[in-house]
Order: structure tokens, then sequence, then C-alpha cells
């Protein structure tokens, strides 16, 4: 780890940048992909769009909410503990400062025809970022026939089915090993 | 001390919690039962609230829930509890992760997993798309197929497939200005 990446400064710039990405997130650690795709990926390249898919899958399976989980992550990778420690800061810290607001003067916000229209819009536009997201990761995600099958069926099942993320996490890294082994891999 | 308890409860929450924000709601709920801090509605405004306002969902929730219980420390002590354990477990597996990256079941599991990740995030978008494009209730109660659709949102996710997709100029915008236009859409246009 170099100097200039624990300086100060740099945790700083870590911190600020999650915090962007904290603030441009609505809804749960999906809507925060396009963002973390753009801020993270393309403008700071922090991070390869393969990286960001893998702490995704990772975060599924560990302790804590995604969002946090990928902060952690990319924080850690870049600056140590310290960027860790950093980075989960700055992407909670929109949501202690906007809820503090909103839950000492709004209680009623919620109900508000005005937000309720808002984010009727915001949830289409989250869908089509997070439709465009899964496009630009593809070709990094899926390489092979068998990759395509392992989508098809962790996508219909998580849609019709109420199992936990971890169990498809688990089942499928170990078809990833039995794959490989077996040769299928690449074809 | 309240605030103590807050951060141990909000810690467990985020032990335990896997997944995304949505994750911590049966957790919230068991918190209200055991410790009376706050009722089952009072909850359930908070989650509309953690949804309609920026910021990852679980942390949103966590600081409403701490501050309704012990005021503005409170937030902020729930909102450190829920985020420790991830800081504690991520930091020693990113440290792992490093050192076994190159070796060939690390890279032969994660073959497996990217399809899956990406799976998991179709999923999760569908489950938006269903919300926000397609409106079962009026389908099931009227048995019309043009009632399954919202169409003005289908309007104005077309608009916004060709902006953010073809449009050279206009796709390389800032997401969040989607978002924010989306949002002035929705209220213009009664969503």
């Amino acid at each position: 780890m170099n100097e200039e990446r624990t300086s100060l400064r740099f945790l700083c710039r870590l911190f600020g940048a999650f915090a962007k990405v904290g603030a441009m997130t609505f809804g749960g650690g999906y809507a925060m992909l396009p963002i973390l795709q753009r801020e993270i990926v393309e403008d700071r390249h922090w991070a390869t769009d393969e990286e960001l898919m893998d702490y995704y899958a990772v975060g599924q399976c560990t302790p804590g909410i995604i969002a946090v989980n990928t902060a952690t992550f990319i924080g850690q990778k870049k600056a140590g503990i310290a960027g860790g420690i950093t980075a989960t800061l700055g992407v909670v810290f929109p949501s202690i400062v906007i809820i503090l607001l909103i839950a000492s003067v709004l209680t009623r916000f919620a109900d508000a025809p005005v937000v309720q229209h808002a984010f009727a819009g915001i949830r289409v536009c989250v869908c089509v970022l997070v439709f465009n997201a899964v496009v630009k990761l593809w070709k990094g995600a899926i390489k092979d026939k068998a990759g395509l099958c392992i989508f098809a069926i962790v996508f219909v099942l998580s849609v019709f089915l109420d199992v936990s993320p971890i169990v498809y996490v688990v089942v499928t890294a170990a078809a990833g090993i039995l794959l490989t082994q077996m040769g299928v891999r690449g074809k | 001390m309240i605030y103590l308890r807050l951060f141990f409860e909000f810690f467990k929450t985020g032990l335990f919690a896997v997944g995304g924000g949505l994750a911590t709601v049966p957790f919230l709920y068991d918190m209200a039962d055991r410790t009376g801090w706050f009722t089952h509605s009072a909850l359930a405004d908070m989650i509309a609230v953690s949804e309609s306002t920026p910021g990852a969902m679980g942390a949103n929730m966590a600081t409403y829930v701490g501050y309704t219980t012990a005021g503005l420390l409170g937030g902020v002590v729930a909102t450190l509890g829920l985020i420790m354990p991830s800081l504690i477990v991520i930091m020693i597996i990113a440290k792992v992760l490093e050192k076994f990256r190159r070796n060939k079941y690390v890279d032969a599991g994660f073959y497996g997993l990217r399809p899956c990740s990406l799976g998991l995030i179709a999923a999760a978008g569908f489950l938006i798309f269903r919300l926000a494009l397609l409106d079962l209730d009026a389908y099931y109660a009227s048995g019309a197929v043009g009632d399954l659709f919202h169409w003005k949102a289908w309007l104005l996710a077309a608009v916004l497939m060709i902006l953010t997709n073809l449009v050279p100029k206009i796709k390389k915008i800032h997401p969040v200005f989607f978002i924010l236009a989306s949002a002035a859409v929705g209220i213009v246009f009664a969503f």
C-alpha cells in the first residue's frame, strides 16, 4: 500500500465519494449498483465491473446489508482498514443526516401524495437503470453456456421462491468448482 | 443505558440480517416486540420513509428507529451498531480473498458466482419492475389485460431506455439526473 493512498487526503476523497453514492441511492443495495458503476468504476477506477459483481456476491451471504458490505470491500481494497471504515461511514452518512432531518420535521412525510408520485416515477427509473447495469455486466459475468444456465436458474428461482440468497451463492460457487473440474467451463 | 442497548440490538441486526436493506425488517419487528421501543404501526411508517428518502434503506431504518427511541444520538448509535458487523466480517474476508485470489478453486468458485450474482441483481430488478410497471391488483379485479399495465410508467420507461442507451450525448449523463427527472415526471403526471 503506498503512501498516497493512506494519506488523510485520500481518506477524505473516499468518504466524499461514498457519501455521494449513499445520497444518490434510492432504495436497497441494488439501486446503488448503477451509481457505483458510474462513480467508482467509470469515474474513479477504484474497482472493475467484475470486482463489483464479486463484492455483491460475497456481500449477499455475509452479515450486514449489501450497500454497507460493498462500501467496506472497496474502501479496504483502496486504503486498508482505515479505508474500509471511512468508506462505510461515508455511505451511511447521508442516511443519518437526511433521516434525522425528516424524522424531526415531517413525520407523515411518506404519506404526502407528492412524495408518493415522485417515488412511483423514481421506481420506474431505478428499474431501467438496474436493467442497463445488468446488460453492462453481462459480458463480464456470463462467459459460456453453463454461466447462462446458472444465471437463468438463479433468476427464475429467486423471482418465484422465497429462498435466502445464501443458498444460491453457496450452491453456485460449488457448481463453479465442479464445472471447472469437469472441464465444462468455457464451452 | 439506552444507547448501549440500541447499539447492541442493531449490532445483532447487522450480524444476522443478510442481504438487502429489507432483510433487516423482520429483526426490527422482533425488536419492537421485545423492547417496546416502538409499535408495529410506527415501524411501518419508518419503513415507508426509509424507502422514500435517499440513502441505503437499511441504514435509513437504523437511523430512524434509533432516533425514535433515543433522539439524535440514538440515531447515530443505532446506525453505527448496524454497520459494525459488516466492518469486522468484510475486512477479514477481504484480506483472505486478496491472499487466495489466484487459487484455482477460488477462481473456479467465482466463475460460478458471477452469473449467480447477476441473476440475483436481475431478480431484484424484476421485483421493482413488477411494482413500478404492472398493476396486478387492477388486473385481478377486472380481468382486462389493459389494466395490467401502468401505461404512464411504460411510456416513461421507454423514454428512459432510449435516452440512457441510444442518444449519444445524453446517455453519458449521470444516472442521478435521470432519477430526479423521473421524480419530477412522477409528480407532474401523478403516477
